[in-house]
């Protein structure tokens, strides 16, 4: 096969695909983990300018001069064919990283939640978060050794969930079950997405 | 033969120039914005002026000579987003790279794709 400099360039951005999968979670939750369990990590940093906002909740006593601010994110990427490759970006879900996530949220295919039972509050941000700007997500459950097994339909009430909200088990360390969890999000994403998203770009 | 000065400044250091030394201390890149998942290809122009480029610019440049995102540009140059983005839109006027929107970004992502996207986790 000839894939010669003749080729437009325009065929070669509808070829590539890449799609989006957010991930977030407290600190400590696993989603590096997740996120290497199940595809290629690599290290991703963001540098942004500190605004008022983060200002004001960040201490920057003795820091004052310090324009910036560095943050790690959890990157990671499966590729599905030649043509089509799965980007995880994993990022904190406080509200101070909410400038990385109005960024990200564009145009995803959705996201995951991972959230430990032990500290289920730290996932009320990431939900508020995604269901505020509709964007499809589920929930998984990262079973911690010696953490306490709640039943599913008890943590859909402590958060306040949707009855038909996937709320999911998984054990991040596992290839399989990190597999799973993005299953049950692709899966969901299908099941709330109606045939008219197919008409395009009008 | 280095002298005692230098001699602190290993890779623990972290790099000697800060990242916005790099862009004169722009932090927003200029002309339409791009997504984290944006194709970025190069046009191989000539480069009219290869001293106006910095060391970054012509790595990029490189990494960029097959099709490749944004996110893996930054992730493989080891330099923060902010920074990546600023040299990406430098190349980009200069014509010496194109960078393309995702398809995803603009809709919803389709069923057709949403099921290759489930065949291909099913098949990991």
């Amino acid at each position: 096969m000839d894939y010669g400099v003749s080729e437009p360039v325009s065929e070669i951005s509808v070829q590539h695909r890449a799609i989006k999968i957010l991930l977030a979670g407290g600190f400590g939750v696993g989603k590096t983990t997740l996120v290497g369990a199940v595809s290629e990590i690599k290290p991703l940093r963001t540098e942004e300018p500190l605004t008022e906002g983060s200002l004001r909740t960040d201490s920057v006593a003795g820091i004052e001069g310090k324009a910036t601010t560095t943050v790690a994110m959890d990157f990671g990427r499966i590729s599905l064919r030649r043509d089509l490759v799965l980007y995880l970006f994993g990022t904190p879900g406080q509200q101070r990283f909410w400038f990385m996530w109005d960024e990200l949220a564009i145009g995803a295919l959705g996201a995951v939640v991972l959230a430990d039972t032990r500290r289920l509050a730290s996932s009320f941000a990431a939900i508020d978060y995604f269901e505020r700007r509709q964007i499809p997500f589920i929930v998984a459950l990262n079973c911690f050794d010696g953490a306490r097994r709640y039943d599913v339909e008890d943590v859909r009430m402590a958060l306040d969930l949707e009855p038909g909200l996937p709320i999911i088990l998984c054990d991040a360390r596992s290839k399989e079950s990190a597999k799973e969890v993005l299953i049950a999000l692709v899966e969901h994403v299908l099941a709330t997405t109606t045939e008219q998203s197919l008409s395009g770009f009008g | 033969m280095p002298s005692n000065d230098e001699r602190w400044l290993d890779a623990e250091a972290g790099p000697v120039v800060r990242p916005y030394a790099l862009t004169g201390g722009r932090t927003r890149p200029a002309g339409e914005s791009f997504d984290l998942v944006a194709t970025v290809m190069a046009t191989h122009a000539p480069i009219a002026d290869p001293a106006s480029l910095a060391p970054e610019h012509i790595s990029v440049l490189q990494l960029a000579r097959a099709p490749t995102t944004v996110a893996d540009i930054a992730s493989d140059v080891d330099l923060p987003l902010g920074v990546v983005r600023i040299i990406l839109a430098d190349l980009r006027e200069l014509g010496l790279i194109v960078i393309s929107t995702p398809v995803a970004m603009a809709e919803r992502i389709d069923k057709q794709t949403l099921r290759e996207v489930l065949n291909g986790l099913r098949g990991l």
